[in-house]
């Protein structure tokens, strides 16, 4: 799915950019980054209610691509630079994290790819 | 012959939760940087970042050691205490000692060690209360 699919489906706001011009493979939706941790994805997009700092620091290291922030959260102005220098998009969606999951998943958006394929 | 050879270690103080993941993402730059492939690099960040935030949370401040070769990364833990109790309760699913402080902070579901393990090729614990928890974590570079 693209980039700019997921922030239409959300009716999403871009607070750090730009939007990756790769496919975006799968998705996950927590407020746990210890499960987000548990299920490395490739070319990933989280959705979470989360928005401190070891949001960025966990999606860098796991090349999450886009983190989606849900029910309208607006993270401070250090962690939307975190991911300026990681190089991960931030977007912004009114939508709670159970209606946004579902409608990346309803476009067909999957949860789970094979590991370590 | 090995000609790639990097060793480096890396100080973890407990409770620093400010800087914790910022040794996992050196390690992660290196290996970036050195050319090895991206399932690889995101296996070694996971099992770095649980056992950075490990060290954090549970020890009383210890140091990851980082041997990187052409065939392989192996990830060297030891802390200054306080060992675990029961490593087979440890390595269970779901089974964690977290305060709510951590819990808030979006970690401490009880999946760090167990995780590791699923991630590195090789793994080993060793635990003595009172002394210390030593970990090797071994990852191919060309796994089979």
């Amino acid at each position: 799915m693209k980039a700019s699919e997921i922030v239409r489906l959300l009716d999403a706001d871009v607070l750090a950019g730009p939007l990756p011009d790769e496919e975006i493979l799968t998705a996950c939706g927590s407020d746990m980054m210890s499960d987000v941790l548990a299920f490395p994805k490739e070319r990933m997009v989280l959705l979470t209610g989360l928005t401190n700092p070891h949001t960025v620091r966990t999606s860098e290291l796991l090349d999450v691509q886009i983190i989606v922030f849900v029910r309208g959260k607006l993270p401070s102005q250090e962690v939307l630079e975190m991911a300026e220098d990681a190089g991960i998009c931030i977007l912004s969606t009114k939508h709670t994290l159970y209606e946004a999951s579902g409608l990346l998943y309803s476009a067909g958006l999957p949860g789970r790819l094979e590991m370590h394929s | 012959m090995n000609s790639l050879a990097y060793h480096e270690e890396f100080p973890v103080e407990r409770g620093d939760f400010g800087a914790a993941g910022e040794v996992s993402a050196k390690i992660k730059r290196t290996l970036k940087k050195l050319g090895f492939p991206g399932s690889i690099v995101r296996r070694v960040s996971v099992a770095s970042y649980e056992v950075e935030l490990n060290l954090v949370i549970h020890s009383l401040g210890g140091k990851i050691v980082a041997d990187i070769t052409e065939d392989d990364v192996t990830l060297t833990i030891a802390d200054r205490g306080p060992g675990i109790p029961d490593l087979a309760l440890a390595m269970s699913e779901g089974w964690s000692t977290a305060s709510e402080e951590v819990r808030m902070l979006g970690f401490g579901a009880g999946m760090g060690l167990p995780n590791m393990k699923r991630n590195a090729d090789d793994f080993d614990i060793q635990s003595e209360v009172g002394v210390g928890t030593k970990i090797m974590m071994r990852f191919r570079a060309d796994p089979q």
